[in-house]
């Protein structure tokens, strides 16, 4: 068991696939963030093996649990108050999301239209597949 | 206010509306004369087109109104930098409805989204063509007097190709239809299409490279031409531009009733030969085109004529 004691208010994002923390951080722009982030790599887990976890100290609006839902909706969110948890989210797949990523297509218009919002739209929730607003291509997630 | 974006945006019943408006602008051209007196369309090509702005200008024409624009972009602000959001809010103040072409894809949608006037993608990059593929189900249901139960064969261009596109969606609608893709290896149907339209409902389809080994199966054979313009590197341009050419002998294979339609220009796809063979549609499509432009402008700008 890893020990979260010391984290007065803010998140612990569990269950992360063992190596993509780092993904994760970038995405989440905790690199803009002044507040304490520690990540823990290749932790032991019954569930999964090896998984990693991030632990941010921050206040419990900051973070785009949406953007998270995307990226991975397997994750569990821990929030802590008080130095408690006081509740462990589970995440769903966003319908839409805006400026997480980016499309990638060459020929869309936000790759010269620099001021539009990149929007991904939930097309196949089955196969989890979310496609550019725009122009319709698939978002390829990158490989590990 | 509506906008045409994709041909999805109208339903299978406001799609028959629309055509069968066509249909009376075909048979009374002159009741729609004066339908648009005093309004004005503009035409926002950010790429070359003749076909596609002229048949606009026509529709726009026929129907009394008159037209403006650019044919491409470096005649426009674009050339200065200015954005497409910003070009619509400006051509808002001028026209009353406007037709965009841009090489970029999603560019008509953009506009869509902060336009005043009713939008109309006229082609969008290698996405979406949806005035061709009105035209497309107008010359269809004209000439095999159906838009179901029918054997479709797309060749060619099935990649870039826009208006294969919008049509297998269109058509995907429609109960008993069967798509062939004829095309090379490196130009084949993008799989978003056969994923998210065919497979999601179970729509029969196949994917071959000899147009002579399904050519006796087809309703419809629709012919594209491998664009230049979508290619990144000319080398491949040029490896794969003749890798289909229609003629005499091949249609030979094909059924007496089958049509051959093209979006047009065709370079050279379709041998000058097959142009006096009956089947050949894609004149025709042409004039079909302006019929169905004429009854889209009239829909959006919400005009009636009694």
């Amino acid at each position: 068991m890893l020990n979260i004691g010391g984290l007065h208010e803010g998140f612990v994002l569990d269950h992360i696939e063992a190596g993509r923390s780092m993904e994760i951080y970038q995405y989440l722009n905790l690199d803009k963030f002044d507040c304490c982030v520690a990540i823990i790599k290749n932790a032991k887990s019954n569930k999964m093996g090896k998984k990693d976890i991030i632990k941010i100290e921050c206040s419990i609006d900051e973070i785009d649990l949406n953007a998270l839902g995307f990226i991975d909706h397997n994750i569990t969110v821990n929030i802590i108050q008080d130095d408690r948890i006081v509740e462990k989210k589970r995440l769903s797949l966003p319908k839409e999301i805006k400026n997480v990523a980016r499309c990638c297509n060459p020929r869309c218009i936000t790759s010269i239209e620099q001021e539009l919002d990149h929007i991904f739209v939930l097309t196949d929730p089955k196969k989890e597949i979310y496609r550019c607003k725009y122009c319709e291509e698939k978002y390829r997630r990158k490989k590990k | 206010m509506r906008h045409l974006m994709s041909p999805l945006d109208f339903s299978v019943e406001e799609l028959d509306q629309l055509l069968d408006l066509a249909d009376d602008i075909e048979m009374h051209p002159q009741k729609y004369a004066h339908a648009c007196d005093g309004k004005k369309l503009a035409t926002l090509f950010y790429e070359p087109s003749t076909r596609t702005r002229l048949s606009f200008e026509a529709a726009m024409m026929n129907l009394g109104g008159n037209i403006f624009g650019f044919s491409s972009a470096a005649s426009s602000s674009a050339a200065k930098g200015e954005s497409v959001s910003d070009t619509i809010r400006m051509v808002s103040c001028y026209a009353d409805i406007c037709a965009m072409r841009h090489p970029k894809e999603g560019a008509p949608m953009v506009a869509s989204a902060v336009s005043s006037i009713p939008v109309i993608n006229a082609g969008d990059g290698g996405h979406q063509h949806p005035t061709q593929t009105l035209t497309d189900l107008l010359t269809i249901r004209s000439l095999k007097g159906r838009l179901d139960h029918l054997v479709i064969g797309l060749c060619g261009d099935l990649k870039f190709g826009r208006t294969v596109h919008s049509l297998v969606r269109a058509l995907a609608r429609y109960e008993g239809v069967t798509f062939i893709f004829i095309s090379p290896e490196e130009l084949k149907i993008p799989g978003y299409i056969k994923e998210d339209v065919l497979e999601a409902q179970q729509i029969p389809y196949k994917e071959v490279e000899r147009i002579e080994d399904v050519m006796s199966q087809l309703d419809i054979l629709y012919m594209t031409r491998v664009q230049r313009e979508r290619f990144f590197n000319e080398e491949d341009y040029i490896r794969l531009k003749d890798f289909y050419i229609l003629n005499n002998k091949k249609m030979r294979l094909a059924k007496e009733d089958m049509i051959v339609m093209h979006p047009l220009p065709r370079v050279n796809e379709i041998a000058v030969e097959v142009d006096k063979d009956p089947r050949a549609a894609y004149f025709r499509q042409v004039q079909y085109g302006v019929y169905v432009r004429m009854a889209l402008i009239l829909t959006l700008l919400e005009v009636h004529v009694c």
